[in-house]
């Protein structure tokens, strides 16, 4: 145990230095090591316990991905059997998780069911389909189809809908100049975001509330928004509502979008020159700007709705056609509401509602304050126990020191080299770590005091120590690490940072125990061939 | 040099013998931790219960809490408790769950916000939804079976299954007796919690490993001690090291409880109780005695409570181990 070939001392050394060397970044400014190669540039980043911060965690609302398939399965339905001319004895609705149309049976109704089958894709296109389907279309009996989207189908539709939010989300922070935000998905329907510095996150909450969903519509004057809210709106046509001077005002308009907010190029808030009133002024792209400047041309002398997240903003009656491609939004805006609406117009609409369902912030002062603690007490720990091993073991107790120094570089240089989030906990892991380090030592030291106390020679008995002891370090430090490895699976934010840094910290200790411990003991049993064993 | 020696050479203190005394109050002692959890509960914190949790520091200087407390209270938020902080300046306010889901919870900190004004810094800022308060508490529980369950398999294949189940009893008396000192301090139970219930077993176990080991190695090398005398000689050849082990984890939580700020305060605290207190404890008088009445070494001449078998404990003492050192320099 106590003979090291000279190139397995070489590695071992040679392995100490450039995973402690893994931590020289983190002493130097970004601008420094920015010169550097690229593997070397890796540092600590410090979670949002320690800098300040916020984050959010935000669910996509499963309901109105749901509500939209269904009402876009409707509409599908409806054209399907409209150009297939197959008339229908109840129009199709959406019922529960189904869209449901009822045919007159006869002859003609296996060729109808066929056609509404064509509605069902497979799932993930023709090529890698895997047996699975966009719908499952049933005859229910009676004349009755009903259309249900799969399970497999909505699952692809939300993963597609959080892809899809994620750059929406990137572009409105981005507008509000905030620095370096990380956006990443979490599990299959949640987005967690995480913006450094930001202490106070009401505005972000208030942009990231809104889908920002921008149409144009034209107002439906066949029937008074009234009789229309008790049930005789026309298939086509939808009630909303108007907030004007704090009263709801319904406003019967079309379903269907003259122009929508995708076809906006720009977005910019600013005054009513007449009025000073604040608005929003806009400009479309070429294919926006002319489907508006047809429908304006058509519709002289008509009120059109701009309706904002199924809201009208305001409902201005057409005076002239627009053919410029721009306008302007006005209707009740503060100088704030015009602002973050021209954002979110520039930013583009989500895909679906997003909820916040978990939010955390720092603000700096805490941080520093976190700092300084774990600062604090990372020097108190490593004083006490350096003393305390100290006078436990003398000699040896240096060696462990030596030793316990060198892991906590190594654990400081793995987090660096893994770009680990360090945080409160995580700092806690790190003191905590020193004091089971020390155990390895304490282990085999004790080994070492029973062979010598059972009559061994000095060297025999270290040796015998170490061959003993390494057993027991292995086994009892996979108990530990199997805990960590939980901790990390199941743990987020500040937990899962101090499972890393236990987790790194037991490799380090067994790779310290078995190499670096026995290098400095044997080392030190070669050049004093000692009587006695001073401990 | 003069060296601190905490534990004298060649103990010999009859552990096995104590398991009367340590048995019965480990029994009485997590009774009534269950009876207090259930009786007194735990206080669970926000990423269990949801709600919003929001630290302020006054800009100037001591707050009154009463006054504090009157105006957030009339701010129709239903149960709200403050309390001081870590320093005089300092406040905790934690609001209840709103009802209307997910949304109605960011109206909380906009009215207090509006309410507390400049006059105070906003340290921090949580604010769990139910959805998530409930998947956190499903994860804890889970990740504490997963543990356990990975734990004992390793042990299993290790040692032999009596070692993994008498760890296992270890590890669940641990855990009951955590959970007691948490409920009679009614430190806020929250995920940094379950962190420090993992770390507790983790350690508990990896002292009840070392003490095993043992027990395996006597076990190979000594194949007609009584188990009595195994068990003892195991416990006292390695309780120097257990005390010296424990010594350096308390001082590194010593140091963490004392300079590591109010942040992690409950979970060094908790730590602290289960590795210090209990780990070290469980490991030398529950997980290894306990080994008797899982028929590890029935084999050998004794039953455990066979009356001859003390006496022959008394009088006869462990074989020496001259023989394996020589076979060891001999290998050599």
């Amino acid at each position: 145990m106590l003979y090291f070939a000279r190139w397995k001392v070489v590695a071992i050394l040679a392995t100490a230095i450039l995973v402690c060397g893994f931590t020289v970044p983190n002493f130097f400014s970004e601008q420094v090591v920015k010169g550097w190669p690229a593997w070397s540039q890796r540092r600590l980043v410090l979670g949002l316990d320690l800098q300040g911060g916020s984050q959010i965690l935000l669910e996509v609302d499963l309901s109105d991905v749901r509500k939209q398939r269904l009402d876009s399965l409707r509409d599908d339905v409806r054209r399907t059997l409209r150009d297939a001319r197959i008339s229908f004895s109840t129009p199709p609705i959406v019922r529960g998780n189904s869209v449901e149309v009822r045919l007159r049976e006869g002859p003609g109704f296996p060729a109808a069911l066929a056609k509404l089958r064509e509605l069902s894709q497979p799932l993930g296109g023709v090529l890698q389909g895997n047996g699975q389907r966009t719908l499952e279309v049933a005859d229910a009996g009676g004349g009755l189809i009903r259309l249900t989207p799969s399970d497999a189908a909505m699952t692809e539709r939300i993963r597609q809908t959080v892809e899809q939010s994620i750059p929406i989300i990137e572009k409105r922070i981005n507008e509000l100049g905030l620095v370096e935000p990380t956006i990443q998905r979490q599990g299959s329907d949640r987005i967690l975001v995480q913006v450094p510095g930001l202490g106070d996150p009401r505005r972000l909450l208030e942009l990231l509330g809104q889908t920002a969903k921008l149409e144009f519509r034209m107002v439906d004057n066949s029937v008074s928004p009234q009789e229309a809210l008790q049930g005789r709106a026309p298939p086509d046509s939808e009630v909303l509502f108007e907030t004007e001077g704090g009263q709801q005002v319904p406003i019967l308009v079309y379903k269907q979008a003259l122009v929508e907010g995708a076809d906006l190029t720009d977005a910019q808030a600013g005054f009513d020159q007449r009025t000073s009133e604040p608005i929003v002024s806009f400009r479309f792209n070429t294919s926006g700007a002319r489907k508006f400047a047809t429908a304006t041309q058509e519709n002289v002398g008509r009120p059109f709705a701009i309706v904002l997240d199924n809201k009208v903003i305001s409902a201005p009656v057409i005076r002239e056609p627009i053919l410029g491609g721009s306008g302007q939004i006005s209707g009740n805006f503060t100088v704030e509401t015009a602002n973050n609406l021209a954002i979110l117009l520039r930013a583009g609409a989500l895909p679906a509602k997003l909820a916040v369902i978990e939010q955390r912030v720092v603000g700096p002062g805490l941080g520093e304050d976190s700092i300084r603690a774990g600062v604090h007490a990372s020097i108190a720990g490593a004083i006490l126990v350096v003393v305390f091993m100290l006078a436990t073991y003398g000699l040896f107790g240096l060696f462990a020191n030596v030793a316990v120094a060198i892991n906590v570089g190594m654990i400081i240089g793995i987090l660096s080299f893994l770009s680990a989030t360090l945080t409160l906990p995580g700092i806690a892991g790190i003191v905590l770590t020193v004091g089971i380090a020390v155990d390895s030592n304490v282990l085999i030291y004790e080994r070492i005091r029973e062979e010598v106390r059972n009559g061994r020679t000095p060297i025999s008995a270290i040796d015998a120590g170490f061959t003993r002891a390494l057993a027991t370090i292995l086994d009892s430090n996979i108990t530990t690490f199997i805990a960590a490895a939980v901790l990390f699976f199941i743990g987020t934010g500040p937990v899962r940072g101090f499972a890393v840094t236990l987790g790194v910290g037991i490799l380090t200790t067994l790779f310290t125990a078995f190499t670096l411990t026995r290098l400095i003991v044997a080392t030190w049993v070669r050049m004093q061939r000692p009587q006695t064993v001073p401990i | 040099m003069h060296l601190l020696r905490i534990v004298p050479d060649n103990t010999k203190f009859d552990f096995i013998r104590f398991r009367r005394f340590s048995f019965p109050m480990s029994a009485l002692l997590s009774l009534v931790a269950i009876t207090l959890y259930f009786t007194h509960g735990l206080n669970f914190g926000i990423d269990f219960s949801g709600g919003t949790l929001i630290e302020v520091q006054n800009k100037a200087g001591p707050v009154d809490i009463a006054k504090m407390r009157m105006t957030v209270s009339g701010l129709g938020l239903g149960e709200v408790q403050l309390q001081e902080y870590g320093s005089p300046d300092t406040v905790l306010i934690r609001v209840a769950q709103q009802p209307g889901g997910e949304q109605a919870q960011q109206q909380v900190e906009v009215k207090v916000r509006a309410a507390l004004g400049d006059a105070v810094d906003y340290r921090r800022i949580d604010v769990v939804g139910p959805r998530v308060s409930g998947e956190f508490l499903h994860l804890g529980i889970v990740g504490i079976m997963v543990a356990i369950g990975a734990i004992l398999i390793y042990l299993w294949f290790r040692f032999e299954w009596q070692f993994a189940l008498g760890a296992m009893i270890a590890n669940v008396h641990d855990i009951v007796l955590t959970l007691g000192f948490m409920s009679i301090t009614q430190i806020d139970f929250d995920l940094t919690s379950i962190a420090a219930l993992l770390t507790i077993l983790g350690y508990s176990l990896n002292d009840t490993v070392v003490i095993y080991d043992r027990i395996r190695e006597m076990l190979r090398r000594y194949k007609k001690m009584p188990m009595t005398d195994l068990l003892n000689t195991s416990i006292n050849s390695t309780l120097s090291r257990s005390v010296i082990t424990h010594v350096t984890v308390s001082l590194a939580l010593l140091a963490l409880l004392l300079f590591g700020g109010q942040a992690i305060h409950s979970f060094t605290a908790t730590m602290m109780f289960g590795v210090v207190l209990v780990g070290t404890y469980t490991s030398v008088f529950i997980a290894s005695p306990i080994l008797i009445y899982l028929g590890v070494g029935t084999g050998r001449q004794n039953a455990p409570d066979a009356p001859e078998e003390k006496e022959a404990a008394a009088v006869e003492p462990p074989p020496p181990r001259k023989a394996p050192a020589v076979a060891a320099r001999v290998r050599r």
